[in-house]
């Protein structure tokens, strides 16, 4: 059920429109979530795959110094939607996102941001844990190389740094040498996250951090977020619902392109004011 | 759906017939037929192979001596003398061409693979490397026998070389392209997410996650040209002299410069006993020659995927 250009320019309703689309707003969440700062804030993001529609009007607040988890059934968008935050989406042609996100006092859809100031400000972790084809150490340099002027030593502080706000150190500090290919898979995410740490970001995205790791690891990993939450501000994408729970403060489910409901995890989780929530969260769907 | 259609529901109850077996003994017979006519057809090809070789070792190996990679040509039943000046022009020409063919041929594959990947101009030169893999390789010779030969009113190794370029590069534009586009694009997502500029991402991760395979690329285009024989016929042409220096009227770029491939053209085409002789020798080095840098390039390719 694939909108396009074409249905939404002509308003056809293509599929049954969600009674909630524009939760963000805010009257419908708990009085913290309207004083605390916002670190980001979305809205009305659409985009497109070539002519296809992925995402309607997304409109979302992202709290400084928590974690939000972007919860939903497979291709309902939530991958896209945080892969606008930071403009990875540009590596492909076709793609292309319309609407607002601000950070920083800007909106960054705007032509004319610097992408990679942009892209150390808001660093991301993938799937799958790619290492650069190099060794342990020139990983997390690789970051600091490009961002900063640094003497040998300060990198080699700064490397030390990282992976030991990664909770990697202990493991690899004898291993900095070797390719970082050769880590476990969870190891491979944590020099991901490492990585991503060095360049001294004030937002990290997660696009399924855990989902090609093993349990022990993702315990690790989920460990790590809620040690890292108090410097950076977090943003997971999850289809492990518990994991959601776990890790987040705030949690927006997403069907279909839209955000369906947005606000505190526990009241996504214990009490959701829409009909969708709750069909996902209780499992009638998936 | 036309009208009296079933719905699948009530298709799954319907009690179908039992449906009739294939024969066993047909399906026997039809397999063996068939694996023995690969066999057959295998057994030949290799034959083939293997009957060139046998024949260009047992004729060529006489030929093999100290003189042979040390001596200049003889004259016509003169004993002794060997093809030396030709093995030195062929590394020469084809070094020359790699020089042209590799890094053209590379940064032409980082651009249809990375910079200009999807756009219109990646695929217009996309397909005109299509169609200039399969020109045939005597038309190479004539468009560096037009652009340089010609110009300069002489035959020249460098010639020779920019003919064999000609037939490298698509090769390696080809097999380059092939390589990165092998690389995940999850490792491209994750060197620009940490901020990295493309270039840097493309040369710091993507090329280096695929340097095996791209240097293997290499090494197998330089061995796609230096049997060559055509592209050199009217550039590099042959020389039974030294090759001296890079310019001057028996340099690399100043005159006719001996190769290999066309010596033993001329040698096996003369009528004299010891040339003939001396041809097979040249042939034989040649095959060793190419399975040599074949199991160099494998290795090659071996070490850059322990890496991974």
């Amino acid at each position: 059920m694939a909108l396009t250009m074409t249905d939404v320019a002509e308003g056809r309703p293509t599929i049954a429109p969600p009674r909630v689309a524009e939760v963000a707003g805010g009257q419908r969440t708990s009085e913290e979530f309207d004083e605390l700062p916002s670190k980001l804030s979305v809205r009305g993001l659409d985009f497109f795959y070539g002519e296809e529609r992925a995402l309607c009007g997304n409109s979302l607040e992202i709290k400084e110094h928590r974690v939000t988890a972007v919860i939903g059934p497979s291709g309902c968008g939530k991958s896209t939607h945080i892969r606008c935050y930071n403009r990875i989406y540009e590596l492909y042609r076709d793609h292309k996102a319309g609407g607002e996100i601000w950070f920083g006092g800007r909106n960054i859809l705007e032509p004319g941001t610097d992408l990679l100031e942009l892209r150390r400000r808001i660093g991301m972790i993938f799937q799958k844990p790619s290492p650069f084809p190099m060794t342990v150490f020139d990983n997390i340099a690789y970051g600091l190389r490009l961002h900063f002027k640094l003497s040998k030593g300060e990198l080699a502080d700064r490397v030390e740094d990282a992976l030991r706000r990664a909770a990697l150190w202990d493991e690899v500090k004898h291993k900095l040498k070797e390719p970082g290919l050769a880590l476990s898979g969870g190891q491979q995410q944590r020099l991901s996250i490492a990585r991503a740490i060095a360049a001294e970001p004030e937002v990290i995205l997660m696009d399924e951090p855990c989902s090609a790791i093993d349990p022990v690891a993702t315990a690790k990993i989920e460990e790590l977020i809620e040690q890292l939450k108090s410097q950076y501000t977090i943003v997971i994408v999850t289809h492990n619902m518990q994991q959601a729970a776990r890790v987040s403060e705030y949690t927006a489910f997403f069907y279909e392109g839209y955000v369906v409901e947005f606000g505190p995890t526990t009241q996504i989780f214990e009490n959701p004011r829409e009909k969708q929530t709750e069909d996902y969260i209780t499992g009638r769907f998936s | 759906m036309s009208a009296g259609a079933q719905t699948p529901s009530q298709r799954s109850v319907q009690t179908l017939a039992p449906a009739r077996r294939r024969s066993v003994a047909r399906r026997r017979v039809v397999n063996q037929l068939v694996t023995a006519g690969a066999w057959v057809a295998a057994t030949i090809g290799i034959a083939v192979m293997g009957w060139i070789v046998v024949t260009v070792v047992r004729r060529g190996i006489g030929a093999i001596s100290w003189s042979f990679f040390t001596e200049l040509p003889p004259g016509p039943g003169e004993a002794g003398g060997g093809l030396a000046n030709a093995i030195v022009g062929t590394v020469v020409i084809t070094l020359g061409a790699a020089l042209i063919g590799i890094p053209v041929g590379f940064f032409a594959a980082v651009y249809l693979a990375e910079f200009g990947r999807g756009g219109r101009v990646a695929t217009a030169i996309r397909t005109i490397t299509n169609v200039v893999l399969g020109v045939p390789s005597i038309i190479a010779g004539m468009f560096a026998f037009a652009i340089l030969v010609k110009p300069l009113g002489h035959y020249s190794g460098l010639a020779g070389s920019l003919a064999l370029a000609f037939i490298m590069l698509p090769v390696m534009t080809r097999t380059a392209e092939d390589i990165l586009n092998l690389v995940p694009n999850d490792l491209r997502e994750s060197a620009l997410a940490i901020g990295a500029p493309r270039w840097k991402a493309t040369m710091g991760v993507i090329v280096r996650s695929a340097r095996g395979g791209l240097i293997t690329g290499a090494i197998l285009a330089v061995v796609r040209v230096s049997g060559e024989t055509a592209p050199l016929l009217f550039t590099a042409l042959s020389s039974p002299y030294w090759l001296e220096g890079l310019f001057g009227p028996a340099g690399y770029a100043g005159g006719p410069t001996a190769n290999l491939t066309k010596t033993v053209y001329d040698f096996a085409t003369s009528p004299y006993q010891n040339w003939q002789d001396l041809a097979w020798g040249g042939a034989l080095l040649i095959i060793v020659a190419v399975l040599g840098v074949n199991v160099l390039a494998r290795l090659v390719f071996q070490r850059g995927k322990e890496w991974h």
